[in-house]
């Protein structure tokens, strides 16, 4: 039964994928550029879907991990000029090791203290790239040489694809043993320690896949955009969005992190003429679905397609 | 598993764990063979528990050895422990609510790696098998949610026998089951037993276990106290001491004693309440002077915590409940308790990560500073375990400590009417006679009014000096305490 609602969900998937790659043939550049931007948050968000829904631990932090991969990837291009796809593989090299070093201290806590510990890694983050000016571009932002592609409808495919397949990847994994084991470790580490199971290295291992896929999503960002800043990238504000995506498109199930994160690019663009309320009223409705519907969008989707 | 040959055994000696100042295991030393029982007793805070979980790694011992199969694993973390092969079967069920029961069991069969990313097909069927003989072969693809008390406790066994463990050991096996279920729980105990397992029990009494047991060890305040057969552990002194201590006196006072009889001080009339299609109160009629001390009587379920629940303010009612003459209704809850009228609920509602003091000078938050020392003060007169554990933690208190702790608190607020509902749940004996000779001295030294919700009919009946009986939803018996045994009859006793 499980597998079968796995597999109905994963063609279901599939398919929206397949359709989203005719968009290019009549949408606007303009669009492709919103919906690319909302792809590359949808896999942030997913990645931080593994950490809070399955090994129960917060991450306040997702842009420390992202920071770490687009800056490494960004200030490589600019210093050496290797081929691009060097520069994001030690992008997201990087952002594993700044997970491993920041989750192995952090671990060892417990509840909130663990979300503080990673809080407090992404100011010091944004501190040294403001503070490092040279290097990092500072509070200017950097630029850098190279871009993977100048079409829109190639950058939009690139990011379509690379999240089909980072969400193909994480979802499988969270619904294999591992992903069992896992959960396990996050609601109940007392229990799954007495079952056996080496509850730090199931965690940790969860923390280095989230900063895979986290340090991944922001190399290529930022040869997407073809600049890094502190304010699209590393700022508090960007986790929060990341966290408030991934929640209102449902907690323990990865995929909603998708929908959330369509949604609030989608709607901030869609309420941009109210100037400085925009961002206001989007908080707000991401409130209202919070407290309305706790199970998020995803949740919403697949219960009703349960009842029918 | 390697060799059949070998002995599954535990070995533990000299073990001691301290929490703060407390000692909560003083040099415990125990033993258990492959194919035998043993049966690990105490009262609440005895320590029994934590004996339990420092055998498992739960918990770090300060000092001792625990060997598994021979092997020193005393300080290991507890998933290296299971590997050695312990089992635990915890007291509260524990199950993945968004999984399935198989997928619970299935869990349990899993191996330690990180590379599993496809089920093992042999995995489904071990755990199919594991389900069929503990019995849950029916609720293969239910949620824990949806299961009956007795079920989620037939996965926690489940998941303990799916790693085969030489030694198993079992927190309160029976605790809340029914006869039925609990006879079926103990032949599945002893075919375990069979298999060559190391089985140790922990409980409150001896007797809940003395059949399936080989040997008995009673503990005390961390220490052990007796060891023998069943039989010999129950004829024991000091076992019979800590377990039945001395007897009260009752002394109830004659209703008629009370000077406020033409209008009591709670006056609860005609009061039905409905949980959407179920009736849990039916046409309730109860008073209670002022300084009277009342006992309703009732079993789980009866609505004893739904009359306190309605009279606190919590929920909607058809009736009357007037205090002193004057109606309480549309008080809001928060008015009702500031007023006087003050609830001590089942679940204890501690504040567990703030001290014994802080949560004594919450209590207290409303009365001027030397009023609320001058409280304090005689509140550790009352329970004197209180002013010793000052400092710590509400959630490193034991049961009874936390019960005692409990009803301070709410003596805090200078209660004009306390109602306790079920003090005594989950107490050992030595701890009921605590508190109730702290009941007893309200009783004999303030004004205050006290109404108590019990099932446990012996703490009950000392205390009253009246006596409701509920029993589904209706107050079936009022009268003396002295008469309740006669007129009731032994359904209670």
């Amino acid at each position: 039964m499980r597998a079968f609602a796995t597999a109905r969900i994963l063609l279901v998937g599939l398919s929206v994928i397949v359709l989203a790659s005719f968009l290019p043939l009549w949408a606007t550049g303009y669009i492709l550029g919103l919906l690319t931007l909302a792809y590359y948050f949808g896999v942030f968000a997913m990645a931080w879907d593994l950490l809070f829904g399955f090994a129960g631990e917060v991450n306040f932090g997702p842009t420390f991990l992202i920071g770490v991969g687009a800056y490494t990837a960004g200030i490589l291009d600019n210093l050496y000029q290797p081929p691009i796809a060097l520069c994001i593989a030690a992008g997201a090299l990087a952002a594993v090791t700044a997970g491993v070093v920041l989750a192995l201290p952090a671990l060892r806590l417990h509840g909130p203290y663990f979300g503080l510990t990673t809080l407090v890694a992404v100011l010091i983050l944004q501190n040294f790239v403001v503070v490092d000016a040279h290097l990092t571009g500072g509070e200017i932002g950097l630029t850098v040489p190279d871009v993977i592609s100048i079409s829109d409808a190639t950058n939009y495919l690139i990011a379509l694809w690379f999240m089909a397949v980072s969400g193909a990847i994480l979802f499988w994994l969270s619904r294999s043993p591992v992903g069992l084991i896992l959960q396990a470790s996050g609601q109940d580490a007392v229990q799954a320690g007495a079952l056996g199971f080496n509850v730090t290295k199931h965690k940790l291992a969860a923390f280095i896949i989230s900063a895979f896929f986290s340090g991944l999503a922001g190399a290529l960002l930022v040869f997407y955009l073809g600049s890094a800043s502190v304010g699209t990238l590393v700022d508090i504000t960007v986790s929060v969005q990341i966290i408030i995506a991934a929640v209102i498109g449902g907690r323990r199930t990865i995929l909603g992190g998708v929908l959330g994160a369509v949604f609030l690019i989608a709607m901030s663009e869609a309420l941009r003429p109210l100037g400085d309320l925009s961002n206001f009223v989007v908080f707000a409705m991401a409130l209202v679905v919070v407290l309305l519907f706790p199970s998020g969008f995803f949740g919403l989707l697949t219960r009703t397609r349960e009842q029918a | 598993m390697s060799t059949a040959e070998q002995r599954a055994h535990l070995e533990v000696s000299g073990l001691t764990k301290r929490f703060g100042g407390l000692v909560a295991v003083k040099g415990m030393s125990l033993a258990v063979g492959a194919g035998k029982i043993l049966g690990l007793i105490g009262p609440n805070g005895s320590g029994k528990s934590t004996v339990m979980k420092l055998i498992m790694g739960i918990e770090r011992p300060d000092a001792g050895s625990v060997r598994i199969n021979g092997v020193e694993v005393a300080g290991w973390p507890s998933h290296r422990i299971a590997r050695m092969g312990a089992g635990i079967v915890f007291q509260h069920s524990r199950p993945l609510h968004r999984q399935t029961v198989l997928e619970n069991i299935t869990l349990a069969l899993l191996p330690d790696k990180l590379m599993q990313l496809f089920a093992d097909p042999q995995t489904d069927v071990r755990a199919r098998a594991i389900a069929a003989r503990v019995g849950l072969s029916g609720v293969l693809d239910r949620r824990p949610a949806t299961l009956p008390f007795a079920d989620l406790r037939k996965i926690e066994i489940a998941k303990a026998i799916a790693r085969d463990p030489q030694v198993l050991l079992i927190d309160e096996p029976f605790a809340g089951l029914t006869a039925k279920e609990t006879a079926a729980f103990s032949e599945l105990i002893c075919e375990l037993r069979d298999d060559g397992r190391a089985v140790l029990l922990v409980d409150h009494n001896v007797k809940s276990v003395a059949r399936m047991v080989d040997r008995v060890i009673a503990m005390y305040v961390g220490e052990r106290i007796a060891e023998g057969s069943a039989d010999e552990v129950m004829r024991d002194e000091t076992v019979r001491r800590v377990y039945l201590g001395g007897s009260l006196e009752t002394a109830a006072r004659p209703e008629s004693s009370f000077r406020d009889a033409a209008t009591p001080f709670l006056a609860v009339d005609n009061v039905s309440v409905h949980y959407g299609k179920a009736q849990a109160l039916d046409n309730v009629s109860i008073h209670i002077h002022a300084g009277e001390f009342v006992s309703v009587v009732g079993l789980n379920g009866a609505g004893k915590t739904t009359l306190f629940n309605t009279i606190s303010g919590l929920l909607p009612y058809s009736g009357e409940i007037r205090r002193e003459g004057a109606s309480l209704r549309g008080h809001s809850a928060a008015a009702i308790a500031r007023g006087g009228i003050v609830q001590c609920s089942e679940g204890r509602d501690l504040f567990v990560y703030m001290s014994v003091r802080e949560n004594l000078d919450l209590g207290g938050q409303h009365l001027p500073t030397a009023e609320r020392a001058e409280q304090i003060a005689w509140l550790f007169d009352l329970f004197p375990v209180l002013n010793a554990r000052q400092k710590q933690a509400a959630g490193t208190l034991s049961g009874g400590e936390q019960q005692m702790l409990t009803i301070a608190r709410a003596l805090m607020m200078k209660p004009k009417l306390l109602m306790l509902d079920e003090p005594t749940l989950g107490l050992a004996p030595v701890i009921l006679e605590q508190i109730s000779k702290a009941l007893e001295r309200l009783r004999q030294t303030t004004a205050i009014t006290v109404l108590l919700a019990e099932q446990n009919v012996t703490f009950a009946l000392p205390h009253a000096d009246r006596v409701y009986v509920i029993e589904h939803a209706r107050i079936v018996w009022e009268g003396e305490p002295a008469k309740f045994a006669a007129e009731m009859g032994t359904g209670y006793l």
